[in-house]
C-alpha cells in the first residue's frame, strides 16, 4: 500500500519540496510514494497522504540546485528519483559530491538536459509584434515547443530582459503572460496564428549576408541548432538556399579576374600620403 | 547614385562585416530591465541566437557603420581599391535595427565596426554617438561591442569604453612585417599603443576615489583582438607567441583567429585559397591550453610539426601527451590538478568532478565515464583502481589510433 502525490503543473518545485519535507519527517521511504504531475491516472491501490507536520530539513546546497533543474525533466520518474536521493542523503551527506554514483550522475544528466533545453529556449525563441508599435508598452508574442517542462524555469531570463514591453509565450504545456511588469502562468494552447511582422524580412536579409559561403560547416550548425527548432525561426527558411548556392558563389569569387581599382582609390590614397608628409 | 533602402544597406554592411570572427557576448557587466524603464539585459555568459550554415554563431548584430574606407589593406573586402558596392548607415538606422532585432530576441546586442572615413577621429566619434544614443536615449541595456579605430584620439576611446561592454582593436596579422606588407596604412606600434591605452583606462577605473565612490565601469567585458591566419607566411609558433604576448602584456580577454577566406573582388596580391579551417580550429584549441590548462607556448609548439606548425591530424593536447609519454600513465586517484589537466580526453569540468569525488572514495574506470570524460582518448594515459594501460602507453602505433585513417587512393 503506497501514498499518491499529485503535484501541480505550476510552481511544481515548491510543491514537491513541501511534500518531500513532510514525507521525510514522517519517515516514509521512497518506495511507498507514487508521484505524478497534474491529473495523473488513478492508482487503485494508492492511498492519500495523511496530514503530516510541516518542517524543514537540512540538505547540501548542491542538492537544491540539482533539484531545481531536474524537476522540470520529462522523465516521469524524476520526482521519485529526487525523493530517493533526498532519502539517501539522510545517512550519507557526502553522496551528493560523488559524481561517479549512478543516482547522482543520472540526475545530473537530467539537470543538464533541462539546462540545455532552457538555454535553447532563451536562444531560439522568436517574438513577433502583435500590438500597436507606437503604444507606450508594445506587445509581442512567441510560440515555442520545449522538450521538457522548461517554460517556468526559463521565465526569469525573459522578465529580466524584456522589461519595458508586454509579451506572451505560448507552449503546448503552459503559457506565460507578462503584462505591466507582472508575469502570470496559464494553460497551454495549440499553436496560435500571429500577424506577419515585417522586421522578420530584415532579419532574413541579415542572416543571408552574414553567412560566409567559403566556410560551410553543416554539422557545426546542426549540432548547435538542431532542425527541430527551425520551424519557429524566421531565418531558418533561408538555410537550404544558402547551402545550395554556396559552392557556386565561392567558385565565382575564385574565377573572377582581378578588377581595376576605382578611380577614387588613387585620389584618396594620394590624399592620405600628403597628410602623412 | 540612387539612394539605398535600409534593406539594401543592411545587406551590404553585414556582408562587409562577416570576416570579423568575434561575435561573443560574454563577460559583460550583469544588468537587467526589470524596472521597466529600459530594454535589455546582460547575463554574463552570452547566448548564440542562431547559426548560419558556416557553423558560426550569431550573437550580435555585426555590422559596419560604413564600408567606405580610405585604407588599402590587401586582405580586406572593404579596401579603397575594391569595387564592392558602398553604403553608409545613418546613426538612427543602426539604433533602430539593433532595438527592433533585440525586442524580437534575435540578438544579444550590437557589434559595430567601420571602415575609416575622412579621418580616424571622425569615424570613432560617429561610432561612439551610436552607442551613446542606444544607452542614453533608448535605455538599451544589452551588449555593445565597439571596434575602436587605432589612430583615434584617446578621449574618444575613453568615451567608447563607458558605453561599450567590450572594445577591440585588430592586430590583423601575427607579425609587424605582415601588417606593413598587407595593411600599409596601419601601424603595428600604434595598434599596440591603443591596446595599452584601453588597458590603462580599465586599470585606472578599478580603484575607488577618496570618497569611496566607484568610477563608472570601463569596457567591463574587456578587450579582444583578431589575427588573420594563412594570409602571410607566419607559422603557428609565431602566431601563438604573439597571442601569448597579447594575453600577458595587454590582458586581452580573447584573441580570435580568422582563417583567411576568399572575398569578392580580391586583390591580385593575395591569391584566393580554401580557408584553412582545421588550422584555425587547432589554434583555438592551443589558445585554450594556454589560457586554462597551464601550458606554455613552447610546450605546445614543440609537439607540433618540424616547420613550427601544429599537428593538423590530432589536437595539441594529445600531441603533447604523445611526445611526453614518460609522464604517463597518470594515477587519477593521486595526481594533482595540474597533472590531471594534462590528460587527453579529460577537460576542466571532469577534473573538478574527479577532485570532488576523490575526497570520499577511490575512483574506478566507469566513474570517469559517468563524469563525462572521453575515455577513448584518455585510456592509454591513465591508471585507476581497476584499470592500467600496461604497455599501451608506449606502443609505437598509439598515434595511429587517433589520427584519421589515411584515405585509400581511388582508381581512375
Amino acid at each position: 500500500m503506497s501514498y499518491r502525490i499529485t503535484l501541480p503543473e505550476m510552481d511544481t518545485f515548491t510543491a514537491w519540496r513541501d511534500v518531500a519535507r513532510r514525507l521525510i519527517s514522517a519517515n516514509i521511504p521512497p518506495e511507498e510514494v507514487l508521484w505524478s504531475r497534474g491529473a495523473g491516472e488513478k492508482d487503485l491501490f494508492a492511498r492519500p497522504l495523511p496530514p503530516l507536520p510541516k518542517s524543514t530539513i537540512p540538505v547540501p546546497k548542491s542538492f537544491v540546485s540539482l533539484a531545481r533543474l531536474s524537476i522540470w525533466h520529462c522523465d516521469h520518474t524524476r520526482f521519485h528519483q529526487l525523493y530517493a536521493l533526498l532519502w539517501a542523503l539522510r545517512s550519507d551527506r557526502t553522496l551528493i559530491e560523488d559524481r561517479g554514483d549512478i543516482r547522482i550522475s543520472r540526475l545530473n544528466r537530467m539537470a543538464k538536459e533541462v539546462g540545455r533545453d532552457r538555454h535553447k529556449m532563451h536562444a531560439f525563441l522568436r517574438f513577433r509584434e502583435i500590438g500597436d508599435p507606437d503604444a507606450p508598452r508594445r506587445r509581442f508574442a512567441a510560440w515555442f515547443e520545449p522538450s521538457h517542462y522548461t517554460l517556468e524555469p526559463a521565465l526569469p531570463f525573459f522578465t529580466d530582459r524584456f522589461g519595458d514591453m508586454d509579451w506572451s509565450i505560448f507552449t503546448p504545456d503552459l503559457s506565460a503572460h507578462f503584462v505591466d511588469g507582472k508575469v502570470q502562468l496559464a494553460e497551454g494552447v495549440d499553436k496560435p496564428d500571429f500577424p506577419i511582422d515585417a522586421t522578420e524580412d530584415l532579419w532574413r536579409v541579415y542572416f543571408r549576408n552574414i553567412f560566409n559561403p567559403a566556410r560551410v560547416k553543416l554539422t557545426a550548425m546542426t549540432s548547435e541548432m538542431p532542425k527541430k527548432y527551425w520551424a519557429n525561426m524566421p531565418e531558418a527558411s533561408e538555410i537550404p538556399d544558402l547551402i545550395a548556392t554556396a559552392e557556386a558563389r565561392v567558385r565565382a569569387m575564385a574565377d573572377a579576374a582581378p578588377t581595376v581599382a576605382p578611380k577614387r582609390a588613387e585620389v584618396i590614397k594620394a590624399r592620405g600620403k600628403t597628410r602623412d608628409d | 547614385m540612387s539612394r539605398l533602402s535600409l534593406e539594401q544597406k543592411l545587406a551590404i554592411l553585414s556582408d562587409a562585416a562577416k570576416y570579423d570572427a568575434s561575435c561573443a557576448s560574454s563577460g559583460g557587466q550583469k544588468r537587467n530591465s526589470r524596472d521597466g524603464k529600459g530594454i535589455g539585459s546582460v547575463t554574463g555568459s552570452g547566448i548564440c541566437h542562431a547559426y548560419t550554415p558556416d557553423g558560426r554563431c550569431i550573437s550580435l548584430l555585426k555590422i559596419l557603420m560604413t564600408n567606405f574606407c580610405i585604407y588599402d589593406c590587401v586582405y580586406c573586402v572593404n579596401r579603397v581599391s575594391s569595387n564592392v558596392q558602398r553604403a553608409r548607415f545613418a546613426p538612427e538606422e543602426v539604433v533602430t535595427l539593433t532595438l527592433e532585432f533585440y525586442r524580437r530576441n534575435y540578438i544579444e546586442g550590437l557589434f559595430l565596426s567601420s571602415g575609416i572615413i575622412k579621418s580616424p577621429d571622425d569615424t570613432m566619434a560617429d561610432m561612439v554617438r551610436i552607442a551613446k544614443l542606444l544607452r542614453t536615449e533608448h535605455g538599451f541595456r544589452g551588449y555593445i561591442h565597439l571596434k575602436t579605430i587605432p589612430d583615434a584620439a584617446p578621449h574618444l576611446i575613453e568615451e567608447a569604453g563607458l558605453y561599450a561592454d567590450r572594445l577591440s582593436i585588430n592586430v590583423e596579422l601575427p607579425t609587424d612585417n605582415g601588417v606593413k606588407t598587407f595593411a600599409p596604412e596601419k601601424d603595428p606600434v600604434q595598434i599596440r599603443r591603443a591596446m595599452r591605452e584601453v588597458k590603462e583606462q580599465k586599470d585606472a577605473r578599478k580603484d575607488r576615489s577618496h570618497t569611496g565612490k566607484r568610477p563608472p565601469k570601463f569596457a567591463p567585458a574587456g578587450q579582444s583582438t583578431q589575427m588573420i591566419v594563412g594570409a602571410d607566411g607566419a607559422n603557428d609558433t609565431t602566431i601563438l607567441r604573439t597571442s601569448s604576448r597579447l594575453y600577458t602584456g595587454y590582458r586581452l580577454k580573447r584573441v580570435y583567429y580568422s582563417a583567411f577566406s576568399p572575398i569578392p573582388d580580391s586583390s591580385s596580391a593575395l591569391p584566393l585559397i580554401k580557408p584553412p579551417l582545421v588550422r584555425e580550429h587547432r589554434l583555438y584549441q592551443a589558445d585554450w591550453l594556454l589560457r586554462f590548462y597551464g601550458f606554455d607556448v613552447e610546450e605546445i609548439t614543440d609537439s607540433g610539426t618540424a616547420d613550427g606548425n601544429l599537428d593538423l591530424d590530432i589536437d595539441p593536447k594529445l600531441a603533447w601527451a604523445l611526445k611526453n609519454r614518460h609522464v604517463f600513465p597518470v594515477d587519477v586517484n593521486r595526481a594533482d590538478r595540474e597533472m590531471l589537466l594534462r590528460i587527453p580526453g579529460i577537460g576542466q569540468r571532469s577534473v573538478g568532478r574527479i577532485l570532488s569525488t576523490r575526497r570520499h572514495r577511490t575512483l574506478r574506470y566507469d566513474d570517469l565515464r559517468r563524469m563525462g570524460a572521453n575515455l577513448k582518448q584518455a585510456r592509454p594515459f591513465i591508471s585507476l583502481l581497476d584499470w592500467h594501460p600496461r604497455g599501451l602507453t608506449d606502443t609505437e602505433h598509439l598515434r595511429a589510433r587517433f589520427a584519421p585513417q589515411p584515405q585509400q587512393l581511388q582508381l581512375l
